[in-house]
């Protein structure tokens, strides 16, 4: 089914005034919550200007929303390159022709699929911080950086197996009958094409990292939704340094996720190669044995 | 193992609050879930407008914010109470129906897109049949698509609440004694990191893992049979 309107028939007068009246009784009834929700805010004296001024000046941000923004980035981007190069290692070691190879891989992937990011996290700082690998100000971000890494990993590896799966199967039989060693397969015909396919759920994986950064929170590491605590705590306005960092998070995965769709509709458009992997099928996908379907 | 004896009832009460987080923002979010699935739908712009707001800004809000957000914001900020003050508890449920009610409103936008997804997989000539019928918008999406696209999409549902169980460790930003809350607790306390951690890692596997056979199962055995 492509578009909605198959859904319900085209509305004929009676239907149109209908649908008029829910439209408004919505309306209505969003902006009655809405302005609920501003005067209780205004009874608790939220909208005052003392609360949303520290917002106007350099000093917060120096002190305050910078760092985190520079610790959410730091950990996002340390641990997507990381993610990508595992995940392509575990991914290819899962569609190896040795079972050796193979079964491991696919243990490792089912395993970091289904344990939780924070425990991950947690165990990864306690382990750096009792064999003292890492200076203590980077604990914190070894942690977050490893468990996202693990986690995002073993989600790519599977990425990667669906992407090289929604190949069709004449490429395998042809390079096959040039001779080409199962390696040569892999690294010349099959996974540039699949990295092509998997591009726009790689970009909405991202999304997903910057978002599991604030997972960080809980081991102390200094990210976006830490430090608008910590301005919440230090101007008193909890609730407003809570939106502002809500509304900078938001912009910026939504940019993202919207970016990664239009990659898909591009991609999609183009007749030649494969067909590419829905951006949002993948969002939820890690979790152990939920097959990452091609296209689904 | 000694570890493991010395604290087995914490452990056994910390994951079942974990089950209990999962039970309660399941239910929670299949119901908002399928509400909101329902408005981006209907026939209704607002409707959808709403619904696609709603899924856009939460999908893209990290959980952890969200949670705080419901503790800070609601609770202490707005005075916002989910339970009777004057009970002894009142502080631990607090907390906890506070994060059960972010674990909802974050699981509710995936329920939605999953559900969404799932009436995409009903043929045209389903709606087409049902319109000729002269079933309405209600009638249509309640009879025909929803029983249809559930079944569709089981096994994606069961990864959201795969994920909403792994998603519950992070109710212990606020404080609720979960499993995750609990090992850090135990490695502070006994610092026997392999053994703490193997025991929480086993537990969430056990957790997840059956899940997941399961609802590979269940999809199976319910798919709708197609010609």
């Amino acid at each position: 089914m492509t578009s909605a309107s198959v859904l319900f028939d085209a509305p004929g007068p009676r239907t149109r005034v209908r649908n008029r009246i829910i439209s408004i009784v919505t309306l209505i009834f969003s902006a009655l919550t809405g302005l609920l929700l501003l005067a209780k805010l205004a009874g608790k004296g939220q909208l005052t200007a003392a609360k949303w001024q520290p917002f106007l000046t350099a000093d917060l941000w120096r002190t305050y929303v910078l760092p985190g923004i520079a610790g959410t980035l730091t950990a996002a981007a340390i641990s997507i390159v990381l993610a990508l190069a595992l995940g392509l290692l575990l991914g290819v070691g899962r569609l190896s022709p040795i079972a050796a190879v193979r079964r491991p891989c696919a243990v490792i992937v089912e395993f970091f699929r289904a344990i939780p990011v924070l425990i991950m996290m947690i165990f990864a700082y306690f382990l750096y911080a009792l064999n003292d690998t890492f200076a203590s100000r980077y604990l914190a971000l070894a942690g977050v950086v490893t468990g996202l890494t693990l986690y995002n990993g073993a989600v790519i590896a599977e990425i990667v197996r669906s992407g090289v799966g929604s190949l069709s199967r004449g490429q395998h039989e042809a390079a096959a009958a040039l001779g080409l060693s199962w390696g040569q397969t892999m690294r010349s015909i099959l996974l540039p094409q699949a990295i092509t396919a998997m591009l726009p759920v790689l970009v909405s994986q991202l999304v997903v990292v910057l978002k599991d950064t604030a997972i960080g929170y809980q081991i102390t590491f200094v990210e976006m939704v830490r430090q608008g605590t910590v301005i919440g705590s230090t101007y008193g306005n909890y609730v407003s340094a809570l939106i502002v960092i809500a509304v900078l998070m938001i912009s910026v995965n939504f940019a993202l996720s919207a970016a990664a769709t239009r990659l898909e509709r591009r991609l999609r458009r183009s007749r030649r190669g494969a067909q590419p992997l829905e951006a949002e099928a993948i969002e939820q996908g890690g979790a152990p044995r939920a097959l990452i379907e091609p296209g689904d | 193992m000694e570890i493991f004896t010395e604290y087995r009832g914490q452990i056994l009460e910390a994951f079942w609050t974990t089950i209990q987080l999962t039970v309660f923002s399941a239910i929670g979010a299949l119901i908002l879930g399928t509400v909101l699935a329902a408005m981006r739908l209907a026939p209704v712009p607002t409707l959808n407008w709403l619904g696609a707001a709603y899924v856009n800004v939460v999908r893209n809000t990290p959980l952890t914010l969200i949670i705080l957000f419901c503790s800070f914001g609601l609770a202490q900020t707005l005075g916002v109470s989910l339970v009777d003050q004057n009970s002894p508890t009142s502080i631990v449920d607090s907390n906890f129906r506070l994060a059960v009610l972010g674990l909802t409103l974050y699981t509710a936008s995936f329920v939605c897109e999953t559900v969404r997804a799932g009436v995409n997989t009903v043929p045209i000539g389903q709606a087409e049949a049902a319109r000729s019928l002269g079933f309405t918008f209600a009638q249509n999406l309640r009879i025909v698509l929803l029983p249809q696209a559930f079944r569709a999409v089981i096994i994606p549902l069961g990864s959201v609440l795969i994920a909403l169980i792994k998603n519950t460790t992070i109710a212990s930003a606020i404080g609720v004694a979960e499993a995750a809350l609990l090992m850090k607790e135990m490695i502070e306390n006994t610092a026997a990191l392999i053994v703490v951690g193997t025991i929480f890692a086993v537990g969430f596997v056990l957790l997840t893992l059956p899940l997941g056979l399961f609802f590979g199962r269940l999809s199976k055995l319910l798919a709708v049979a197609r010609q």
